[in-house]
């Protein structure tokens, strides 16, 4: 329900963090990595817009909770290891 | 203690003296020294800030953002193009309630390309949400600084504040100031505590999503914000007077003006001068006096009404020009007059684009104008000064 101006902080605050946004439940399409084929340069982690993949051993591993299913990894992969394949589909 | 500085020197001394925490930002001309000093200052411990480096203008207002919301006093200065690069994130500042204070060296916008004075880049923000000072000497330049951050971390302000040079004629030129002593602006300008802040163990989103059904209400909190605005800087003017000595004469100074026929409406360096001509014409007659613009933001409504009510004309100098309309303090003090009972004849002078000098001898002659067009209206109200090309001489 609408609050009065005077009931109403300076500012809209959330109390909880941005990180508590689940943006992955946006993903059309899903990235898939290829471990096998992967060289492990670190280049679809530092172009990752929501900064959603993390790396073991320089090995991209996607955080599906923030994954927006954007597929930039995918496309700037230079080993071609990151598949995306759409969502609901095993 | 009286020392000789430039007007960018009075600005880091206004952010050094206020105890700036966190300054973040890029340098463009004419603003460089300010942050060089800056720079100096905090690296030979002078002034305990952090000082960002940051890559455009748009990182230092997000920088200073970031700082702000938990809890630093922060500044930064630009000028023009740096300016504009700024202009979404000017809004963020205001729109979440952050008392930043910036220095803009007024300068053109291109193209033609130019680093000179002209008001075009702060005119182009003033529905940004933020105070706007403009200065007319570097000692102003110096205390507006301080006083500012007073001004807008009063609970009941809490938005961003301009202070607003001249490019160069304040900017590069050294002028007698008269530095304050730390100790007296420290119980002058206690330190900044903001009732809501991000702190570590807190996290928080500032200023997130509202869905239609309260958008409103914040925007009407920011308007009461900046109507409140008004009643503080003349309380925090009339404090730093009894402290200081030295006073400004509010968001509007009438200089000359209490039986003035006819009065020219100027902000910033021009207004300085122009205190030189009122004195020259008042010599020989003539009754005339200076509306200097301290304010635009917010808007001195009353001022301005007060005045019309007592002068025959009025004549408007603005040093930038909005295409399609006219020059902005033109419109914008015509649209504030408009229910007086009594209106004065007006009249839009546009001078000095691009840092083109507005001698003393064209301020005259603005002034002859003026007390003409009151006795005959002319077709258009809205003259460009000095153009060359067009007939009429001003030298």
């Amino acid at each position: 329900m609408t609050k009065s101006y005077e009931e109403i902080p300076l500012t809209p605050i959330s109390n909880t963090p941005s990180t508590m946004n689940m943006t992955g439940l946006w993903r059309a399409f899903r990235p898939i990595v290829d471990i096998s084929k992967c060289k492990r340069c670190t280049i679809c982690w530092k172009f990752c817009p929501d900064a959603a993949i993390k790396l073991v051993d320089f090995v991209p591993v996607i955080d599906l909770k923030y994954c927006k299913g954007c597929g930039i990894c995918s496309a700037e992969c230079p080993a071609k290891c990151i598949e995306m394949i759409k969502e609901g589909i095993e | 203690m009286r020392q000789v500085m430039t007007g960018n020197y009075a600005s880091a001394y206004g952010a050094k003296l206020s105890r700036a925490e966190v300054i973040a930002a890029y340098p463009i001309t004419p603003q460089t020294s300010i942050v060089e000093k800056l720079a100096e200052l905090v690296s030979t411990g002078e002034l305990k800030a952090k000082f960002i480096s940051v890559e455009s203008e748009h990182s230092a207002m997000a920088a200073c953002i970031s700082a702000s919301i938990v809890g630093a006093r922060t500044y930064t200065a630009t000028s023009s193009h740096g300016l504009t690069l700024m202009h979404e994130v000017l809004m963020w500042a205001s729109g979440a309630r952050l008392p930043i204070v910036i220095t803009n060296v007024s300068r053109a916008m291109a193209p033609p390309w130019s680093v000179w004075a002209d008001h075009m880049d702060s005119i182009a923000q003033r529905d940004t949400g933020w105070l706007q000072f403009f200065c007319s000497s570097n000692q102003e330049v110096l205390d507006t600084t301080i006083m500012a951050y007073k001004i807008c971390e009063s609970r009941n302000v809490m938005l961003p504040a301009m202070v607003i040079e001249d490019a160069f004629i304040l900017s590069h030129t050294s002028e007698p100031v008269d530095m304050p002593e730390q100790e007296a602006v420290d119980s002058f300008l206690p330190s900044f505590s903001p009732e809501l802040k991000v702190e570590i163990g807190k996290p928080m989103g500032f200023g997130s999503l509202v869905k239609p059904d309260q958008y409103m209400e914040f925007r009407y909190k920011a308007m009461l914000a900046m109507k409140a605005a008004r009643e503080r800087i003349l309380r925090v003017e009339k404090e730093f007077k009894q402290v200081f000595g030295r006073e400004y004469g509010g968001l509007l100074e009438n200089y000359r003006c209490d039986d003035a026929e006819v009065v020219l409406v100027a902000a910033g360096s021009t207004a300085a001068t122009a205190k030189d001509v009122v004195d020259s014409l008042r010599e020989k007659g003539q009754k005339v006096g200076l509306a200097r613009l301290r304010v635009f933001r917010p808007f001195p409504h009353e001022e301005f009404r007060a005045l019309a009510s007592k002068v025959a004309g009025i004549a408007v100098l603005d040093r930038s020009y909005t295409f399609g309309v006219s020059g902005a303090f033109f419109t914008e003090i015509k649209g504030s007059i408009y229910d007086c009972p009594k209106r004065p004849a007006m009249k839009n002078y546009i001078a000095g684009l691009g840092g083109r000098d507005i001698t003393p001898k064209i301020l005259e002659k603005i002034f002859d104008d003026i007390q003409l067009f009151v006795k005959r209206r002319e077709e258009t109200d809205v003259e460009w000064v000095d153009v060359a090309g067009l007939p009429r001489r001003w030298h």
